[in-house]
């Protein structure tokens, strides 16, 4: 096996301060004081950057190994590397976080309208510009008295202050200061973060107006008092990152305080079934979503959430009639703190065409109110969000985007636990690493930016508020797409 | 009186203080300069390293002002601001203040002549001191408390 | 080519006003004539319409179905379809009066109905839902023929011109109303089709509107579960189909579905403006009728068969004036053509965005008004006439 990358060191820069040594908790620097010179072994490195980013000398820099295998444009060096692997191992690969593979990004293939003289823009800095958005049921029965009063009936809904939600990341994949972090900041932007399948942490029930509990087929950490919580309840049916695949983290994970959370003895596995095993048909969802309801006296939302496959039209379809008042879909691009490879690689759709297709279906059947949409898998940006919230999304999950916000540089080694960053680890000096006072300002600075972006956009298609975005098709036009993509999308193509 | 702390829960001993310490104060226009030419210098700050615990320690600005009170030379002085700041010029080295600063906060220099304390980046700096600016974890903060 | 209505989307600039007289007395159309004339810049000849209210007396209990044939085909196929759901009570050739200005005009017809009462029991649907649903089925579904009026004691005329010539062809002088909107079209791309002009209505409901919406996909997307089909592609088009939904669907009184349809911004219902009932009534519209909000600049009159109502977007992004004289209101996208109708009028304003004006018939106002007669608060202008602006 050779090494992934290469550890380049500018010897001109290099102070020997050793920061890249104290840092790498994968053990690739060294200081030799017989030569007096800091040594690299590149065969552990992951490329997450941790050394480059705190070299205050900016002595380093990580680059794929030029070695390369004979070219083959069949056997890719990858494809070659992971043959060694199990060759080696006998297992299955792990990958962490969204498929890297180079399927077609819909989202960059879309473009965004704008006013031209019929219309005007709206100047967001001069005019109001609204971002608040409601998810749950939309019943539209009212009825007025003979005074005149409305009667109206009122279901339980969240409010958003921005379309963008924290996506579910379990506290066991990511470090309690990661879950701090999102927590703290989902209170200060007034929108929510999602518990993930591993119970909520003691700490964390303060920000409990912010916060989705979610219960997975494993069922950890659920019990009254978690599910009272929360505002919402999210079913977890599936992941974008690995449909149909349940979850494993493994026993060194879970020390004191995931063993409590989770409500599972310190240092077993904890397995998360590939089904919810009371539920394996769309009437036993039913019954799930209605146990949960009474158990939390109906004042809170369900949310269902499904991973984007082939027939996620009817299956969303399905879930809308089975109570659910929020459908959260997970594109194929989402991300996980540990999958197989060939699954996350290779199962599942894009969550664009998953999207449009599911609101056109709901809005087919005349059942769009019943239930809000949300999408996760890849939204990167402001424009993302827009170009979602377009096609039909009420709002978007973000996760993968969180991370970053939070120091994560992808290098996809999650399931290792030793994350330089302190967020998909739970090893104590590791975790250290990430000061949720610094994390939560991250994460409220990057939301924050990005709706300012989207009221930008908005401002510049003449619209004030979010609402009238929403399925807002006409505002997005094709580039480089089949006829078949189009229809799908339900857009059309530039220049039509 | 804003001062230098450090908050254990966040400090990774990465020891990245130090070194902007040591360049900040050394007159070098950059850390390169600061570390490659010559004697290295010494910072002012210094990292305790525990086996959970990690702590820079540096000046506190404490009320007994040992240091001042048995400085031989006259070299260490408080300025109105409250910051103690030692004239290099006036400093003879005698190393009175090193043994009875109770928190081992003050230095001898690169040189061995002299002595060297935290003045809270008032002569080199703009801003924060420099170990706040470089800490990456927020663990050294400069605040009122 | 060009594509017509219906095949493309065409955003179009205008020009509206009418007015109503609250005691239900009648005017001569050549008024409402002659308040568009003076704002021949506003539109530039691709289409001009009117609707009258109380203009058919004698046949105030029929719906009157105003239709558009491309060919004696389509006719003969429509005449088929409401022979099969409807008692025509008078059929007839609309009369025009020649002009040259107005060209290539289509089989122009009229007809007095009843729903014949063994289709409507079949339906299980009330009187008015079984209407709209003929009216939607025909436009949709035969070929080259096209309703643009519908409602009782009530009519829509509209063609490809200027709004003076138009009302000049269709002979308005021989017609009287108790309230007249009108509408000039400037559209952006359009090769005049008929239909395409306005006023929009669906029943009695008519919409003149002046502006081009940015939410409308997120509109039409969101009405159209509700068995609406949006065949023009034109805002007037989806706008009257909330206002139908809400109003007659739902029965949300005309103040409420303004509140839907221009809502009140988040600082405005945190302001503490409105009470704390109203407050949270506008917060639960934001919520459950969030697609519904119409965004981007508009100003429009309905019509509806008691009553006017404007209303401007929330940020005003289009012209409206209103005044009153005696017991007429009007409203206008210019003063000019207020002042054309009405020299001396007692007071004039200009409204602000997202309040709406409603102006509904007296009570006793005769039997000039349709039979269906569920408005609230009639009689009265419904706004806080202070809060407008001197002009």
């Amino acid at each position: 096996m050779n090494p992934l990358f290469e550890v380049i060191r500018d010897p001109d820069r290099c102070i020997k301060c050793r920061v890249c040594e104290r840092q790498c908790a994968n053990e690739v620097h060294k200081y030799d004081p017989d030569l007096d010179k800091m040594i690299s072994d590149p065969m552990t490195c992951v490329d997450c950057q941790r050394c480059v980013c705190l070299c205050p000398t900016h002595a380093l820099k990580i680059r794929p190994n030029e070695n390369q295998f004979r070219e083959n444009a069949n056997w890719s060096h990858q494809t070659m590397d992971e043959i060694y692997k199990q060759a080696d191992s006998g297992g299955v690969l792990l990958s962490a976080m969204g498929n890297p593979k180079d399927y077609p990004v819909y989202w960059d293939k879309i473009l965004l309208n704008a006013s031209q003289v019929t219309n005007p823009p709206i100047d967001p800095l001069r005019e109001p510009m609204e971002t608040k958005t409601f998810l749950g049921k939309k019943s539209q029965k009212i009825t007025y008295d003979e005074n005149g009063k409305a009667h109206y009936e009122k279901t339980p809904y969240l409010e958003l202050d921005v379309p963008i939600m924290f996506s579910a990341m379990s506290f066991g994949s990511i470090s309690k200061n990661a879950h701090e972090s999102l927590a703290r900041a989902a209170t200060e932007l007034g929108t929510y973060y999602n518990t993930g399948e591993g119970g909520l942490h003691e700490d964390f029930y303060k920000y409990g107006k912010n916060t989705i509990c979610q219960v997975a087929s494993g069922r950890f950490g659920v019990f009254k008092g978690y599910l009272d919580a929360g505002a919402a309840i999210e079913i977890k049916m599936g992941q974008g990152a690995k449909p149909g695949i349940g979850g494993h983290l493994p026993g060194m994970k879970i020390n004191d305080e995931i063993s409590k959370t989770r409500m599972i003895p310190k240092g077993t596995d904890a397995i998360s079934p590939a089904p919810h095993h009371d539920i394996y048909s769309i009437e036993d969802l039913r019954q799930l979503v209605f146990s949960l309801k009474e158990a939390t006296n109906w004042e809170k939302p369900v949310i269902v959430k499904i991973a984007a496959v082939h027939n996620v039209a009817a299956i969303a379809s399905g879930v809308a009639r089975s109570g659910a008042d929020i459908i959260a879909i997970d594109g194929f691009r989402g991300g996980t703190g540990a999958a197989p490879t060939r699954i996350r690689d290779n199962v599942g759709i894009p969550i664009e065409l998953a999207l449009a297709s599911v609101d056109a279906r709901l809005r087919d059947e005349g059942i769009r109110n019943d239930v809000s949409v949300v999408v996760g898998g890849s939204c990167r940006s402001a424009a993302d969000v827009v170009k979602a919230i377009a096609l039909g999304a009420d709002a978007v999950y973000i996760a993968t985007a969180a991370l970053l916000a939070l120091g994560c540089h992808l290098c996809r080694s999650c399931n290792t636990g030793k994350c330089n960053w302190g967020i998909a680890t739970q090893r104590a000096d590791l975790v250290k690493r990430l000061n949720p006072e610094i994390g939560y300002q991250r994460l409220v600075n990057l939301v924050t930016a990005w709706d300012h972006e989207i009221k930008e956009i908005m401002g510049g298609m003449g619209i004030n508020s979010i609402e009238a975005l929403r399925g807002n098709r006409l505002m997005l036009r094709g580039v480089g797409l089949t006829q078949k993509e189009l229809d799908i999308l339900g857009i059309q193509h530039a220049g039509e | 009186m804003k001062k230098v702390y450090v908050n254990e829960d966040w400090c990774l001993a990465c020891h990245l203080c130090e070194y902007y310490c040591a360049a900040a104060n050394s007159g070098a226009p950059n850390m390169i300069k600061a570390f490659k030419s010559g004697k290295k210098p010494v910072p002012r700050i210094q990292v305790e390293e525990g086996s959970e615990v990690n702590f820079a320690v540096q000046c506190r600005f404490c009320d007994g002002k040992a240091c001042v009170k048995g400085c031989i030379a006259g070299a260490l002085s408080i300025t109105p601001e409250g910051v103690v700041v030692c004239d290099e010029n006036k400093c003879v080295g005698c190393y009175t203040c090193v043994l009875s600063c109770p928190f081992g906060c003050i230095v001898i220099d690169e040189e061995g002549h002299r002595i060297q304390k935290c003045d809270l980046c008032t002569k080199n700096h703009d801003g924060d001191p420099a170990c706040v600016q470089g800490c990456p974890n927020k663990a050294i903060v400069f605040e009122e408390r | 080519m060009l594509q017509r209505e219906g095949a493309t989307r065409i955003p179009s600039g205008c020009a509206i006003s009418g007015f109503i007289n609250r005691s239900g007395r009648r005017t001569n159309g050549s008024v409402i004539v002659n308040s568009i004339a003076c704002m021949h810049e506003r539109s530039n000849g691709l289409g001009g319409g009117y609707a009258g209210y109380g203009i058919y007396p004698e046949y105030k209990d029929q719906y009157a179905l105003h239709v558009f044939y491309d060919s004696s085909e389509a006719r003969i196929k429509a005449e088929a379809f409401l022979d099969r759901h409807f008692d025509v009570v008078n059929l007839s050739r609309i009369p025009v009066r020649k002009n040259p200005r107005i060209t290539d005009e289509p089989l122009i017809w009229r007809y007095f109905v009843n729903p014949l009462p063994t289709k409507l029991q079949d339906s299980q649907l009330d009187e008015r839902t079984f209407v709209a649903k003929c009216v939607i089925r025909i436009n949709d579904q035969i070929d080259g023929a096209y309703v643009f009026s519908s409602g009782k004691n009530m009519g829509v005329f509209k063609a490809v011109g200027y709004p003076e010539d138009v009302g000049d062809f269709y002979r308005l002088e021989e017609y009287d109303g108790w309230a007249w909107t009108v509408h000039g079209r400037y559209p952006t791309n359009t090769p005049g089709w008929w239909g395409g002009a306005h006023p929009f209505s669906l029943l009695d409901y008519t919409i003149v509107h002046n502006g081009e919406i940015s939410s409308y996909d997120a509109n039409r997307r969101f009405i159209e579960m509700f068995g609406y089909k949006c065949n023009l592609l034109t805002d007037t088009e989806v706008i009257t189909y909330i206002i139908d939904y809400l109003h007659r669907r739902l029965e949300m009184p005309l103040e409420d579905v303004a509140k839907v349809i221009a809502s009140p911004f988040w600082s405005e219902l945190e302001s503490g403006k409105f009470s704390p009932e109203d407050t949270e009534k506008y917060r639960h519209f934001r919520n459950v009728f969030s697609s519904l909000l119409v965004t981007g600049p508009f100003s429009i009159i309905l019509g509806f068969n008691n009553g006017l109502m404007a209303l401007n977007d929330r940020l005003k992004l289009r012209s409206m004036v209103a005044a009153e004289k005696g017991d007429t209101v009007y409203m206008s996208s210019e003063e000019c053509s207020i002042r054309t109708m009405c020299p001396d009028v007692d007071k004039i304003w200009s409204p602000r965005g997202g309040e709406p004006i409603i102006v509904t018939l007296d009570k006793d106002a005769g039997d000039t008004r349709s039979p269906r007669f569920t408005q609230s608060g009639a009689g009265r202008v419904a706004t806080e006439v202070n809060h407008g602006e001197r002009v």
